[in-house]
């Protein structure tokens, strides 16, 4: 009897708990939003929990600012986004593919050698990057956000751990059987076997590339090819005080919002894929 | 004869497959790491629009960076993880417990997942800078507590270190704990069902089944989401940088490593970068080891260790 009015107790504080992170999650974000549809001038009166009618004047506002091009930066953040994410996970379960169903000699010389890398920061080595690429002539451009993209060790290791665990080896040699190229097999066979690893795999590629402030920031140079976060960057840089502060939350807002739409469409796919790629079973 | 042959045929296959990714990682991985190395021992800067060096000088980029403020960033950036984990790792583990305890009937599970989730995919600058106009001396918050007659005053939120250290803090709980709840639920998930059972008939309580049951189950994930959680502190720059607009303000107290590497890179003080890069990378490597160890652990609970230790025990006690 006495275990179960403790048990009820313990729920009663889970729930406590579990709304009020939940709250100090979704608090912030409910200022951001209340904020960008109000204008500077009510700003300044002072904060307040209902929604004014600017939005629309802010996001014309962000859209015409030529010091700041928020069209231009979302523009180049997809395209870098959506090339970073095609990029990686064809060559990611290329890779994987090419490591699992093939003997060679190398072949477990290559997989230690991943895994080793598994965890290295990118940072690390920005110097030689920045160097090598101003050498090469790409300083300045989209593409060294792009192409790097092509070796990513940790979405190799989740490509991996799911052929071991959807592709019989037998599949392959029936394929060969009815006289299938390498290429064919991986194109028409295996690739439509791995669409949900590549699903979940790309939207993560796709947040992470978009979320990316580092290498980004050393590497574009010119306004027109910067992406989201160094403009956000160029905003906190700016002379804030004598800054339309309702702009300030429409920018953000339109920073944040297609990857929190894309991530209340696909939740279900994306927490499940938390769990997969990191843990080992 | 013929197989053979056509084996040492794929063989050629499975080159083929693996090349785009060495070739990529040799080129702007490798090259660039070597080219770092290599530059951390020469005196290489620029001082207003001339260039100095390259000149050989040894290890005297590794001795300055010691006696400069690099131990204070080290520090810096160990105080910002530490603040984000602890709270992190605690709350994570109590919401996977709960989540996972069948009888605790927590309601919209699904609900707390995806909003405890979502502070992880949003963008650490835009993040970042949202945090810096809400807590601003006239941002929201301030005159939110004003109005609710919690403060008569003013906060300066971002004046004092601590306020700017706990501000990072409190980002890096919200933007990484329900991670690592999602990760810890799934590890405990993974706990057989017969042992928890077991526990709970010998009259194991839910505290004592947490320390001696849960925790040393779950221990190799728990060590993972450790070292990954520190490569992350280490990297640690977004937040910091543009709450503190590069500064590290007030008297570079929030300054990280990455926040000092990228100064040095932005003035195209390349020895110094690439001796304070050969720093990161050792400490890196040495944790890359670590994950490296448990990833391909064949005996991730110490099982096999602890059979052999007892087999040791026994013999002793025989002799």
């Amino acid at each position: 009897m006495k275990s179960k009015k403790t048990k009820v107790v313990s729920s009663v504080i889970a729930h406590l708990v579990l709304i009020l992170l939940s709250f100090l999650c979704l608090f912030f974000f409910y200022i951001l939003i209340i904020n960008a549809t109000r204008s500077h001038a009510d700003l300044q009166k002072g904060f307040s929990f209902l929604p004014g009618k600017y939005l629309l004047t802010n996001l014309k506002n962000v859209a015409n600012d030529g010091t700041f091009p928020m069209v231009r930066g979302i523009f180049n953040s997809v395209i870098v986004s959506t090339c970073c994410a095609a990029l990686c996970t064809y060559f990611s379960s290329l890779t994987a593919y090419g490591l699992y169903v093939y003997d060679f000699k190398l072949k477990k010389v290559a997989f230690t050698f991943i895994m080793a890398i598994l965890v290295m920061p990118t940072q690390v080595t920005a110097m030689g990057f920045l160097r090598l690429i101003t050498n090469m002539g790409m300083y300045d451009s989209l593409l060294p956000l792009i192409i790097p993209s092509i070796a990513s060790p940790a979405v190799f290791y989740f490509m991996y751990s799911y052929l071991q665990s959807s592709l019989p080896i037998s599949l392959v040699e029936a394929a060969r059987i009815d006289s299938c190229g390498e290429f064919g097999i991986f194109n028409r066979i295996v690739l439509p076997i791995m669409k949900p690893a590549i699903a979940v795999q790309a939207i993560f590629t796709f947040v992470g590339s978009w979320n990316n402030y580092f290498v980004p920031a050393l590497v574009i140079q010119s306004k027109n090819k910067m992406t989201v976060p160094i403009l956000i960057a160029t905003l906190r840089g700016a002379d804030y005080m004598n800054f339309d502060s309702a702009k300030i939350y429409t920018m953000i807002m339109v920073a944040i919002v297609p990857i929190v739409l894309i991530y209340l469409l696909l939740s279900k796919y994306i927490i499940a894929g938390v769990t997969l790629g990191g843990v080992k079973e | 004869m013929k197989k053979k042959k056509k084996s040492l045929n794929y063989a050629k296959w499975g080159y083929i497959f693996i090349l785009p990714f060495f070739a990529c990682y040799f080129i702007f991985s490798l090259i660039p790491l070597v080219d770092t190395i290599r530059y951390s021992f020469f005196e290489y800067y620029r001082s207003g629009i001339k260039e100095i060096g390259p000149n050989f000088i040894g290890m005297a980029n590794y001795v300055s960076l010691l006696e400069s403020d690099m131990v204070k960033y080290a520090g810096n950036t160990m105080i910002l993880w530490v603040i984000g984990f602890v709270p992190q790792i605690v709350i994570a583990l109590l919401l996977a417990v709960w989540f996972t305890d069948i009888r605790m009937k927590i309601h919209g599970k699904q609900f707390f997942k995806v909003v405890m989730y979502l502070p992880n995919l949003i963008m650490a600058s835009a993040f970042a800078m949202l945090f810096f106009t809400l807590f601003s001396s006239n941002g929201p918050i301030n005159s939110i507590l004003m109005s609710l007659g919690l403060i008569t005053e003013r906060i300066d939120f971002m004046g004092s270190a601590f306020g700017t250290r706990a501000l990072i803090g409190l980002m890096n709980f919200l933007m990484w704990f329900g991670n690592t709840a999602i990760m810890l639920m799934a590890a405990i998930m993974g706990v057989s069902v017969d042992v928890l059972e077991a526990s709970e008939i010998d009259g194991c309580g839910t505290v004592k089944r947490f320390f001696y049951i849960i925790l040393p189950l779950i221990r190799p994930i728990l060590a993972y989401t450790l070292i990954t959680s520190i490569i992350g502190g280490l990297q640690m720059f977004d937040v910091p940088q543009i709450l503190t607009n590069g500064q590290g303000t007030p008297d570079r107290t929030s300054t990280t490593l990455i926040m000092f590497l990228n100064n040095h890179l932005k003035s195209k003080n390349y020895g110094m970068a690439g001796a304070l890069s050969v720093y990161l990378f050792i400490v890196s490597a040495i944790l890359c080891f670590i994950v490296y160890r448990i990833t391909n652990d064949n005996d991730p609970d110490g099982s096999k260790a602890a059979a052999r230790r007892k087999k040791k025990e026994e013999r002793r006690r025989n002799r």
